[in-house]
């Protein structure tokens, strides 16, 4: 973490107020993220983009591209995913001037288990009601995402259902899966 | 000007339910700017199902009031904290943090309240004046002009968004093809539903926006390591002196004019604003040393232009029927499903609506100006709420909020997935903002540009040769080519200095 707190180390880069603005507002915003990824990241990030444009463009042909003077459902599609397949184009031979995307490390398995939660969640709302799955849901994300201590962590995912429960079945009585 | 309209209007504001809601907006958005995390367009998608049960007005007034009231609460935690709430208040940080180790808090709160009340009401003047004149302009746009309008907005957004401007565009064309999906409204073709039936009438934008901005922002957050946040100065109110405003008075007006004038354009927007302003003030000052080391200009300067931008970016959504932002986007797709499609015609055609809207900003900045100055203390003690426990929360409000819309498992699917893409994009660098601007516009652009074509009979030169579409399309261009131009040059310059090294 840098220590922004001493001005000397805001050297203005362009000397100009609003480029210097810039520059350490996005200084400021990444303290705390994951590293930058590499060209090879980059260049697999340009390809898939370059994939779905490939695809898109495929798609809209096969729906008929049509005219100017009578367009077709295609075209339309076909125009942007043209742009979308050379801009894609312009991402690779690109890949190593930019340093915008992040690194997956081993946090990106929080965002995995995260989205498993959530999976759990939709899979077994229909069978099972939403108050177990949401507590279930809850659990995991205070007590291994957030690192709660498992007393706050059972309590206030009990009393978030709870409330829920309240909100969603008894006063609003919206038609949502519920066991009781 | 006929003001009969504009005095309903105040009608509409007073009353109870319309007030309620105001007060609603205005809390939430306090709330939602203090806690870092989650943003004003995050927020609104999130809320977006529980507007369909409300009136279209008291629904629109309540999604303003979160937009307009997080540029307010963001201030604080960038004063208090060096952890800005929400990204227009990021560049207050330099300054206003500062004041507060210098135990003047109060001051910098006080400055950014009342820069915000000024600003905002300011800039909702302006748009009462101008909103009707802008409309009554636009009154004759056809197919044409629609087209390049719309194509105008897209680019412009994305070259402002953060992160690299390839990206956005790539985000805005994905954005564009998403809105291809389902049946073509000309030759009813299925297109791109892989005879899912699910997908025959589209992807809905509630489940979209609900993914990509708030999951997604949920998702990504979750990789930010902790900072060790130190307890927040004691602050029981803030009364700026008098010497302070007077030092300040200049900064205002100006942030007030930037905001209400950046806020305007496409792109523009509250975060741009707000540097803008900030830099401004910095190039003015007589020593601009001061700057970063507790100028008071440097808190009252973004934090008025952030507020007047949030209001003027309202000119374009409901006037034209362009959003300028994310946040106006989704704003957008809200009225869409209350059945009001955004428009010139909205202010002859649903006075109570547009009048409706615009007045409420009066209360709700009176509103917040309360909650900022002699109620900061409250707010304050909100910040002793954890995110980890906010999270799941909001995760599960997400879930089950999708699902109401159409009571169908399919939609917390979507959302999921959208989710996931979301977490996705920002983690690459792509910013999800042109994606749902794009998706919004995409089937107005779409028709629009179809019909142009059906009446310059398959000539593409026409969209040149009508004067407003034909000036916009230059300027679409001038924006497109202009930033490689200025690389060419300054490639050459570097070279030029590397020979003559």
């Amino acid at each position: 973490m840098t220590d922004r707190d001493t001005p000397e180390e805001r050297v203005p880069e362009h000397g100009h107020p609003l480029a210097d603005a810039v520059h350490d507002v996005e200084a400021l915003e990444h303290e705390n993220r994951p590293p930058a990824a590499g060209p090879l990241g980059n260049a697999v990030t340009a390809v898939v983009v370059i994939a779905i444009g490939v695809a898109a463009v495929l798609g809209s042909v096969a729906l008929g591209a049509g005219t100017a003077r009578e367009p077709g459902p295609g075209t339309w599609p076909l125009l942007v995913s043209a742009v979308l397949t050379v801009l894609g184009v312009v991402l690779l031979a690109l890949a190593r001037q930019v340093h915008d995307a992040e690194k997956f490390t081993g946090t990106t398995w929080l965002v995995v288990a995260a989205l498993a939660s959530m999976v759990v969640f939709v899979a077994v709302i229909e069978v099972a009601g939403f108050e177990i799955p949401a507590a279930l849901l809850c659990l995991v994300w205070l007590r291994f995402l957030g690192r709660e201590s498992w007393r706050t962590s059972i309590i206030t995912s009990l009393g978030v259902v709870a409330g829920f429960y309240l909100v969603f079945v008894a006063a609003l009585a919206v038609p949502i899966p519920h066991l009781f | 000007m006929d003001l009969s309209p504009v005095i309903d209007g105040f009608g509409v504001v007073l009353e109870p339910t319309n007030l309620l809601y105001c007060l609603i907006g205005v809390v939430i958005g306090m709330l939602i700017g203090v806690l870092p995390g989650l943003g004003p367009a995050a927020t609104i998608a999130i809320l977006l199902p529980v507007t369909f049960g409300i009136e279209p007005v008291t629904a629109i007034i309540m999604l303003a009031g979160i937009f307009y009231g997080a540029q307010y609460g963001g201030t604080i935690t960038s004063v208090l904290l060096r952890l800005p709430g929400e990204a227009s208040s990021v560049v207050t940080v330099f300054d206003g943090h500062e004041l507060a180790r210098q135990g003047k808090a109060g001051t910098a709160l006080g400055i950014a309240a009342i820069g915000s009340f000024v600003g905002g009401t300011v800039s909702i003047i302006a748009l009462s004046l101008l909103a009707p004149l802008v409309a009554g302009f636009a009154l004759d746009f056809g197919p044409p002009e629609y087209t390049a309008l719309a194509l105008l907005g897209i680019l412009l957004v994305s070259t402002v968004s953060s992160g690299h401007r390839i990206k956005a565009l790539v985000a805005a064309s994905v954005g564009l093809l998403l809105a291809t999906v389902g049946r073509d409204g000309f030759t009813s073709a299925e297109r791109f539903t892989f005879d899912n039936l699910s997908l025959a009438d589209g992807i809905d934008f509630v489940p979209i926006a609900m993914g990509l901005f708030g999951l997604g922002e949920i998702l990504y957050n979750l990789e930010e390591r902790h900072r060790a946040t130190q307890a927040p100065a004691k602050v029981a109110n803030a009364w700026p002196s008098r010497k302070d405003l007077r030092q300040s008075s200049g900064a205002i007006g100006r942030g007030s004019l930037i905001g209400f004038v950046l806020g305007i354009l496409p792109g523009g927007g509250a975060v741009l604003s707000s540097l803008a302003a900030y830099a401004l003030e910095k190039r003015r000052a007589k020593d601009p040393s001061r700057f970063g080391k507790g100028a008071v200009e440097g808190v009252a300067a973004p934090e008025t232009a952030n507020n007047a931008a949030a209001t003027s970016s309202f000119i374009p959504l409901l006037t034209l029927g362009i959003p300028a932002n994310a946040t106006m986007a989704v704003i957008f797709g809200a009225l869409l499903i209350q059945g009001v499609s955004p428009g010139p015609q909205l202010v002859s055609q649903e006075p109570e609506l547009f009048w409706g809207v615009v007045n409420s900003m009066y209360i709700g900045n009176i509103l917040l100006l309360i909650m900022s100055i002699p109620l900061v203390g409250l707010f304050v003690r909100i910040l002793r709420v954890r995110a980890t426990v906010l999270a799941p929360i909001t995760v599960l409000i997400t879930l089950i909020g999708v699902y109401t819309v159409n009571n169908d498992v399919f939609d917390i699917v979507l959302v999921i997935v959208f989710g996931a893409i979301g977490y996705l994009m920002k983690k690459l660098g792509f910013d999800p903002g042109p994606l749902v601007l794009a998706f919004v516009l995409g089937s107005l652009l779409e028709d629009s540009l179809r019909r142009s074509l059906l009446i310059f009979d398959g000539d593409a030169t026409g969209f040149f040769t009508r004067p407003i579409s034909g000036t916009l399309l230059a300027a679409f261009v001038l924006v497109a080519v202009l930033p490689l131009v200025r690389r060419a040059l300054r490639r050459r310059e570097e070279e030029h200095v590397d020979s003559s090294a």
